[in-house]
């Protein structure tokens, strides 16, 4: 197998080449510093104006309120470090879900130990999270809300509008990591009473290393990187020009090809989905049927575990992922699948496919074929499997 | 990330399968962690480990370390098998990834085992062999008390 068949897009996406092309002068001739008074460098102030502007136009925010910085982590960790600090008169507690990405988790982890409280709100079994629960853990002292727009890993779209309702109702700031969401997902960050969004340059074929913080205006939030201007004030360090030329581009053409390609996900997505449920036995699918991102599948194959899954597919050519423990560097599996009720040795087994618009429905076709004979390889050399099998089960 | 042995020996394990009647079948790990390891051994009357076979699930360094594990234990005497040990099973496999090494582990704790259900079934005692530790059922107990 020669072809490279990447179906990771939730870890990072292929920076489109307009993208690329559209960097490529703020390396060399353009490289001019956007702080600098000349006339030379001002081209590179407006360049990454009308970024910001791409991107405010996409969330329907002033431009004014879109704050680059060096990733979705960067972001994460400003918004919840920089309220709790800016509202520490007000109270000390933040809610948020128990299935976020660790750049939320281990951020408020941290802040624990520093004082802040934290209530991690627990999902249902398609990974949304329980609303009711989310209005009994309001307290005097909340101060912050934060509630991913998308999960990364089983996809699952959280109810963003109640939460953004919630949170205005009891005069609370709410923040969400989009990470995923974004470009894939449409955002208007009024009508969903968004006052802080994340998000990220690799995520929607745009460079690596950049990420952008929107904060509503009048929102107190303290910077979180200190020595210079930029940012107006609120993030120092000279302005990573090619990368937020490479963003705001990525940006523009997601907006205009949204719908083209969510359809086209969609319906890949569920191609997929239908046909693993169809020709694998003793698979389950993890997420929402429906409320989920449009490029997001997730399997869980009983008896086998995800590393050897994930490293047989790459030599075939696929590009995967796993929430097993051997992949996340732990002895526990992925908290996400657990927060979903999963038990451990069904985490373990689990698979994330997650599409690009490159994706085609051959390549499909082959995935599936060879996941079926990997899993069918893997479960013959399974002691589970045996007892499964010893115990009166068979293979439908 | 693995050596070449491990990769050889995780895409083409030797000795996977089950041995019916098998003189010793000891099985270790467990789901939780995501590693389990069941190793059969056929052993003579006098007392050579003429077969074995492995099943595995877990990751890419737990097949591997199984299947070198097999290979190892297999013409050997009970004694000798017994003298095999986790860093044997590694040098073999031209070293593990830091993260992996309790796969090895385990790979010693299954011939253990397999041979401690040889020495119980047979009424016998063989020197130097301890109750294996991390047998499924017992973890499960433990974690239950």
């Amino acid at each position: 197998m020669e072809k490279l068949i990447y179906l990771d897009n939730a870890a990072t996406t292929k920076t489109r080449p307009e993208v690329v092309e559209a960097m490529l002068p703020y390396f060399t001739e353009k490289f001019g510093n956007p702080s600098s008074i000349y006339e030379f460098a001002s081209q590179n102030k407006k360049a990454v104006d009308e970024a910001r502007g791409s991107i405010a136009k996409a969330l329907k925010a002033e431009t004014s309120d879109i704050y680059f910085t060096a990733s979705g982590t960067e972001a994460d960790n400003w918004a919840i470090k920089g309220a709790v600090e800016a509202y520490a008169a007000k109270g000390n507690h933040i809610i948020t879900s128990k299935i976020e990405h660790h750049a939320i988790l281990h951020t408020c982890e941290y802040l624990e130990k520093h004082g802040a409280e934290v209530t991690y709100i627990d999902v249902d079994e398609t990974g949304v999270i329980k609303l009711d629960e989310l209005k009994k853990a309001i307290r005097p002292t909340t101060i912050l809300i934060s509630v991913m727009f998308a999960n990364n890993e089983i996809g699952t779209v959280q109810p963003i509008k109640e939460i953004g309702e919630i949170a205005k109702a009891n005069n609370i700031l709410f923040h969400t990591d989009a990470v995923q969401a974004f470009g894939q997902l449409d955002i208007d960050v009024n009508e969903l009473n968004i006052d802080m969004l994340s998000a990220s340059g690799h995520k929607l074929n745009g460079p690596k290393g950049i990420g952008f913080l929107y904060i509503r205006k009048g929102l107190k939030l303290r910077s979180f990187i200190h020595g210079g201007a930029q940012e107006r004030h609120r993030r120092a360090g000279t302005e990573n020009v090619p990368a937020i030329v490479g963003l705001g581009k990525a940006v523009s053409i997601a907006v205009q090809t949204l719908q083209e390609r969510q359809e086209k996900e969609i319906a890949l997505r569920d191609y997929l989905i239908n046909k693993v449920l169809k020709e694998i036995s003793y698979v389950r699918l993890n997420g929402h049927r429906t409320k989920r991102l449009p490029n997001n599948t997730n399997f869980s194959f009983q008896f086998i575990e995800g590393e050897s899954l994930l490293i047989m597919l790459d030599m075939k050519g696929i590009c995967a992922s796993s929430g097993s423990a051997c992949t996340s560097g732990s002895l526990d599996p992925s908290h996400v699948l657990l927060a979903i009720g999963l038990p451990h040795e069904i985490a373990h087994g689990s698979l994330r496919l997650t599409l690009s618009e490159e994706t085609t429905k051959d390549e499909i076709d082959y995935v599936v074929e060879q996941v079926k004979e990997i899993v069918a390889k893997l479960r013959s050399m399974s002691p589970l499997y045996e007892d499964f099998v010893k115990n009166g089960n068979h293979e439908k | 990330m693995y050596s070449e042995k491990v990769m050889d020996h995780f895409s083409n394990p030797r000795n996977v399968g089950e041995i019916e009647n098998a003189s010793g079948v000891g099985t270790v790990g467990n789901a939780k962690c995501g590693d389990i390891m069941r190793i059969y051994l056929d052993i003579n009357e006098s007392g050579i480990i003429d077969d074995v076979k492995f099943k595995t699930f877990g990751c890419g360094a737990a097949v591997a370390t199984s299947s070198m594990a097999t290979e190892l234990v297999k013409g050997k005497t009970i004694q000798e098998a017994l003298n095999i040990t986790n860093k044997a099973v590694m040098e073999a496999l031209d070293g593990l990834p830091k993260a992996k090494i309790h796969c090895s582990l385990l790979a010693e704790e299954a011939i253990h085992a397999a041979l401690w259900d040889y020495a119980t079934k047979n009424n016998i005692k063989i020197e130097g062999l301890e109750k294996p530790k991390t047998d499924i059922g017992e973890e499960e107990e433990e974690i239950n008390y």
